[in-house]
């Protein structure tokens, strides 16, 4: 038996695009245990629900971090519509899909970013995150920001496109789908970035299931599984396939997400040649009766829960998110074991880490 | 092909730059862009609804010295204060706040309140007999209700 070292990890590490911390035991060069420590950036941001009226509360729900903004905005405003009991019209569940789906596209992309940087591919993560600043242009030009969007409100939602711009964005995303498929080409296919994802990372389908993974992680390991096919926004009126794969690796998480950007093109297409016209808002009068009610959203890192509680007042008794980082994070101890150090930030890398919502 | 990425990286040595070529180009702002809260005091009621609505607490105003002061760095650009604005004199510049060493406060000072329309003396007289009137008819009710 080799001499043991801890050697910390994080929270500030250059391949870390947020600060997590693990303790990794290290037995030569090999992984025997890893212990994770949050709350390095805990800001309570669920504790806030409690100082301010549940209709500003979105504002302050979708600042929980800057890439899944907008699903967070949505989640929440969703939980507090089902409170009230209120139904959204037809176009603003549409609108809602479409920026979703869009930051499923963003998230994604900036994953891929970052993956290449990890396996030290430098011009890869360059290209992927020039096509991403599409997509954040398109944001700018339909919601007026490019990160955090601001469009949530209870009872639909605050602006609407109108439909030439829809177009545009369909043709947008038509001509980035050509380019997208060559790059995605280069992570599917090249020797390089084989080398260093296949058979990296294993997490079986029983462990998938025991440790609780959810989003591309869990469907990577083989489970079919995705909270969209619950209906909720438009999801119910559009068809699209769960995207799975049985390799159990790195490559096979890589694959999923890459079949989810695809995806979410085809579910904008559908969802524009569909789009209703209408109203864009319920509106929804005094504050919530007293009650709660849970909301189940798939973010483009997983399956994320939202669970509000009113007691009949204007602020929320209580606010709470489970995010897709926290569920994945023992998957994540769980592939890091017997791992090289070498694969380390890699396999961190690969369930999409977003600590911000983790530790809100 | 092994090498999938050669295709990229020789396209990319005789294409324009991606990045823009910033002080000689400016970028342009969509229409909808969110940059920074302005006012039109002339029109403001001083009800204080966006000191209230506002989610990170960046406005101040006040009534008394007729001010709306607004905290730049603390601005969170969410445009509340403006959907919720009575008198529609708040809106959106598209122009971002410029960075600074010191945390930017911006004070924006209304007119001076007009003065309170004079009244018809007439009218006055009248009101001033009710108000006898009734304190007389309050005293009276209170002597009967003594004895």
């Amino acid at each position: 038996m080799g001499n043991r070292t801890i050697v910390p990890f994080g929270p500030q590490h250059p391949v870390l695009p947020e600060p997590i911390h693990l303790d990794l035991v290290l037995e030569d060069e090999k992984v025997i245990e890893a212990i994770p420590k949050i709350g390095y950036i805990h800001r309570g941001l669920e504790s806030l629900a409690k100082k301010r009226d549940f209709n500003d509360y979105v504002y302050v729900v979708e600042r929980t971090c800057g890439i899944c903004s907008f699903m967070h905005g949505m989640g929440y405003v969703e939980s507090v519509e089902r409170i009230f009991d209120v139904e959204i019209p037809d176009r603003a569940k549409y609108l809602r899909t479409i920026w979703a789906e869009m930051s499923r596209i963003h998230s994604h992309l900036l994953w891929l970013g970052l993956l290449a940087d990890a396996f030290g591919f430098e011009a890869l993560f360059y290209q992927c995150w020039r096509m991403r600043e599409q997509i954040l242009d398109m944001f700018e030009e339909s919601t007026g920001g490019r990160v955090i969007f601001s469009v949530n409100k209870i009872g639909g939602v605050l602006k609407d496109m109108p439909h030439e711009m829809l177009l545009k964005f369909v043709n947008n995303l038509n001509g980035m789908e050509k380019e997208l498929r060559a790059l995605t080409d280069v992570f599917l296919n090249d020797y390089t970035v084989q080398s260093r994802l296949r058979g990296v990372g294993i997490l079986t389908k029983e462990q998938a299931v025991t440790l609780g993974a959810v989003g591309p992680m869990m469907r990577a390991s083989g489970i079919e599984l995705d909270t969209r096919k619950l209906g909720y926004a438009a999801y119910g009126d559009l068809s699209f396939d769960i995207i799975t794969s049985k390799d159990c690796d790195s490559y096979a998480r890589c694959e999923v997400r890459i079949g989810e950007i695809f995806q979410a093109f085809d579910i904008i297409r559908q969802a524009v040649s569909k789009i209703p016209e209408g109203e864009l808002i319920t509106p929804v009068k005094g504050n919530p009766p007293v009650g709660e009610a849970f909301m189940r959203v798939e973010q483009p890192r997983g399956e994320a829960i939202y669970y509000s509680r009113s007691d009949g007042s204007k602020f929320l008794e209580r606010m709470r998110i489970r995010t897709p980082t926290f569920a994945n994070l023992s998957p994540l101890l769980e592939t890091l074991k017997n791992a090289e150090l070498a694969d380390v930030p890699l396999l961190i890398l690969t369930i999409d880490p977003c600590i911000s919502c983790t530790e809100r | 092909m092994i090498m999938k990425f050669t295709k990229f990286a020789l396209k990319n040595l005789f294409r324009k730059p991606v990045t823009r070529d910033y002080p000689n180009v400016k970028n342009e702002f969509c229409e909808r862009t969110r940059g920074s809260v302005t006012i039109n005091i002339e029109d403001c009621i001083y009800c204080g609804s966006c000191q209230r609505k506002c989610p990170s607490g960046a406005i101040t105003v006040d009534r008394n010295a007729r001010t709306w002061t607004i905290d730049r760095m603390g601005c969170v650009q969410c445009e509340n204060c403006i959907n919720n604005c009575p008198k529609k004199c708040l809106h959106m510049d598209k122009h971002y706040t410029t960075p600074d060493f010191t945390k930017t406060v911006d004070t924006f000072e209304g007119p001076p309140a007009p003065p309170k329309p004079a009244m018809d003396p007439e009218k006055l007289a009248a009101l001033k007999a009710a108000a006898a009137a009734k304190k007389a008819a309050a005293q009276k009710e209170a002597q009967k209700s003594e004895e």
